[in-house]
């Protein structure tokens, strides 16, 4: 009884793996293109993997210190971890039935081409050279490079007008934070020399 | 009338130079915010959370109210000129405005949403003065039960109400309270999910997970997907309205605040739905249904005007209550936070001047804005010529600045990346990004007060719901569950809100 209604969805990840013999162009295309269908079952595993975390942390806590109240430390983590392995199952369930969390829309994303991964890559990179560049370059250069670098990502070609509004933008920024708000950014060797 | 000489007091905050320029800075900021594509009032706000490190709390929020209003002014000249709206409060501006922007009427329909906006704005913001204190009273002795009723009722609206799938709705949520969990517990000191890591501690800042799933997914999420051949925005003139245009648009104008308002004010979704009841509403009423679809200017004025009571409202259950209902309302709350204000039925009488300059700020901002858009709307169009990987560089340029400002640590920035690419993987699958933000603003206050009231009550249950105001709370709750059985019954479809899964991005 228990069993009955995952048996079908069971039997199609176990069958498309051992059923094709390994190799057969078919069989790895078919399921390839049943994993693709069910990415979002991804988005499970993760949710039950965050859950499984705040659970384990949950049951690790040294709770011997003063507790103050009837509600420790450890019962909203309790239900939150609970929660989330229940929205795991019941999104995978959801999602074994054909339902798909629509991607967002807006007025510069066309959903109609795949996604462009070298960008993102491309731009998630250029944001962590800026987090390791700010403190030895200051943050005037390293803003520069982290603007130039990212519109260069996005498709910008204009090497005599991108690095330039790169620099006038983080140079205004940092005097705007830095001398008019009293928020203090780094401003590394070059503001040394001005 | 006690209302009354409050807000003469708070012209007398607003109007002082400094604020005055914090007003207009808002308001120009959020124009061109509105105006940009890709880039909504929320992510805005959140960008701009920093100054609260270096400006005095009135001056800020006097901006960021300014910001909100201006983003919606904008937000309408794009629907009408390019037909791409990107804030689900500007979708239904471009029903009717852009067909009127094709048969060369596009300087009415902006002339009609402008005004629209003020009139919308003016009476929402009257309202909020005669109701604010009334309700701020009302509440004025609720205690920490109450306080997590109400907590509850914005966990569950804005997982229930927004989006189109209440289980991706809940596992955002679960996503932001389980970034809420990370540091020490308040009241024991006991570490959760820092797996020992000094950094993790103090907790992950309000600052670096708003921004990182509002302006760094954004911005990853657009790059995988930028639209390479953007529509071209109709050249417009100055807008300007004739005798026949105010006489068929006056009563539009005056009816959208009614809609707007209380929208606003309850956790509905902010201006998408009260936006669309107006349309509806204009239409059935309007002596020209011939028009409608091809270009009638009601469909343009009275949504408008609905969308800035909205806003108004809104500002009611955020300042009285603490309840944000809209994005911006969120991140807003986030900025109280910031400042160590509980925003809540005590605000008004802690902190007078802060709330009513606010308000005050607000009447103030309304006349700015429609001096700003009625002549020079043409020359804001001309923001929408921008190019795009100038625009999210930018994006991404004041995220690094914001982050590290929090306090001047380079992890902060691998964290905000990792929760950027949070925001990207939720915006993939459907996952609405405002509840996964409410659950971090609201997570960590709504623990404290829950384990307050079982304290209280010495751990049992009913202390939960020993007040009058947490059981209607907690009625309004279980109505709010129930509205997909009730409706199933009533026999009403979705059709009309089709296609909104993914509000909440950008922001409303």
């Amino acid at each position: 009884m228990t069993n009955r209604p995952d048996a079908p969805s069971a039997e199609t990840l176990a069958a498309s793996p051992g059923g094709a013999p390994a190799g057969t162009p078919d069989g790895a295309a078919e399921r390839r293109s049943w994993l693709r269908d069910h990415s979002e079952l991804g988005v499970c595993v993760l949710l039950l993997a965050l859950g499984v975390l705040v659970l384990t942390d949950v049951l690790t806590m040294d709770v011997d210190i003063a507790q103050r109240g009837p509600v420790g430390p450890r019962t909203v983590p309790l239900v939150v971890g609970a929660g989330l392995l229940a929205v795991a199952v019941l999104l995978a369930v959801d999602v074994l039935r054909g339902g798909r969390g629509e991607a967002e829309s807006g007025e510069d994303v066309d959903l109609s081409e795949p996604a462009d991964w070298r960008t993102v890559l491309l731009l998630a990179g250029v944001f962590l050279a800026t987090a390791v560049l700010i403190e030895p370059l200051g943050f005037p250069v390293a803003g520069a490079l982290l603007f130039w670098g990212a519109a260069f990502a996005l498709g910008s070609r204009h090497h005599d007008r991108d690095p330039l509004i790169a620099a006038v933008l983080s140079f205004l920024t940092y005097a705007v934070f830095d001398k008019l708000l009293g928020v203090p950014l780094p401003g590394g060797p070059l503001m040394g020399v001005l | 009338m006690d209302a009354l000489s409050s807000l003469l007091d708070g012209f007398a905050t607003a109007l002082t130079p400094v604020n005055l320029l914090w007003a207009v800075l808002g308001v120009l900021l959020g124009t061109a915010i509105g105006v940009l594509p890709g880039i909504g009032p929320a992510m805005a706000v959140a960008l701009l959370l920093p100054v609260t490190y270096g400006l005095e709390p009135t001056g800020a929020f006097i901006m960021f109210a300014g910001i909100y209003y201006g983003a919606m002014f904008g937000g309408s000249t794009t629907s009408i000129l390019l037909n791409t709206p990107g804030e689900s409060a500007a979708v239904v501006a471009a029903m009717e405005g852009n067909p009127m922007a094709k048969a060369g009427r596009g300087a009415q329909a902006l002339a009609a949403a402008a005004v629209g906006h003020f009139a919308g704005g003016m009476i929402g913001t009257i309202l909020l003065v005669a109701l604010a204190p009334a309700v701020a009273d009302l509440a004025v002795d609720i205690g920490a039960p109450d306080y997590f009723a109400i907590m509850v009722l914005a966990f569950i609206a804005v997982t229930s109400v927004l989006g189109a799938s209440r289980i991706r709705g809940l596992a955002s949520l679960l996503i932001g309270l389980t970034l809420g969990l990370v540091g020490l517990d308040q009241m024991t000191g006991q570490q959760r999910l820092t797996f020992g890591s000094l950094q993790l501690a103090d907790g992950v800042d309000v600052v670096i997970v708003a921004v990182g799933l509002f302006a760094i997914g954004e911005a990853l999420w657009v790059a995988a997907h930028l639209r390479r051949t953007s529509g071209r925005p109709i050249p417009v003139g100055r807008p300007w309205l004739d005798r026949g245009d105010v006489r068929r648009t006056w009563k539009s104008w005056l009816r959208g605040p009614f809609i707007g308002f209380p929208f606003g004010a309850i956790p509905a979704g902010g201006a998408e739905i009260p936006t669309f009841l107006s349309y509806v509403t204009e239409k059935r009423l309007s002596k020209h249904k011939d028009e409608w679809g091809k270009g009638a200017i009601e469909g343009v004025a009275g949504p408008e005007s609905a969308a800035s009571a909205s806003a108004a409202g809104t500002l009611v259950s955020m300042l009285t209550l603490g309840l944000p209902t809209t994005a911006v309302a969120a991140v807003m709350l986030a900025a109280f936070q910031q400042y160590g204000i509980q925003p809540g039925p005590l605000l008004f009488e802690r902190e007078p001047d802060l709330v009513w300059g606010l308000i005050a700020s607000l009447f103030v901002g309304m006349v700015l804005l429609l001096a700003l858009n009625l002549p020079l709307a043409p020359l804001w169009a001309k923001l929408l010529r921008i190019p795009r990987p100038y625009l999210y560089a930018g994006i991404l340029f004041f995220a690094a600045v914001g982050a590290y400002a929090v306090g001047g640590e380079v992890v902060d920035l691998v964290i905000l990346l990792f929760i950027g690419l949070i925001g990207f993987g939720m915006r993939r699958y459907g996952l609405p990004v405002l509840p996964a933000v409410i659950g971090v603003i609201l997570g960590p206050n709504a623990e404290q007060q829950l384990r307050r009231a079982l304290q209280i009550s010495d751990g049992s249950v009913t202390g939960l719901v020993d007040t009058p105001f947490s059981v209607t709370v907690y009625v309004v709750v279980l109505l709010i569950l129930a509205w997909p059985l009730l409706k199933r019954f009533t026999g009403r479809g979705r059709a009309g809100r089709a296609g909104s899964g993914g509000v909440g991005g950008s922001g409303e």
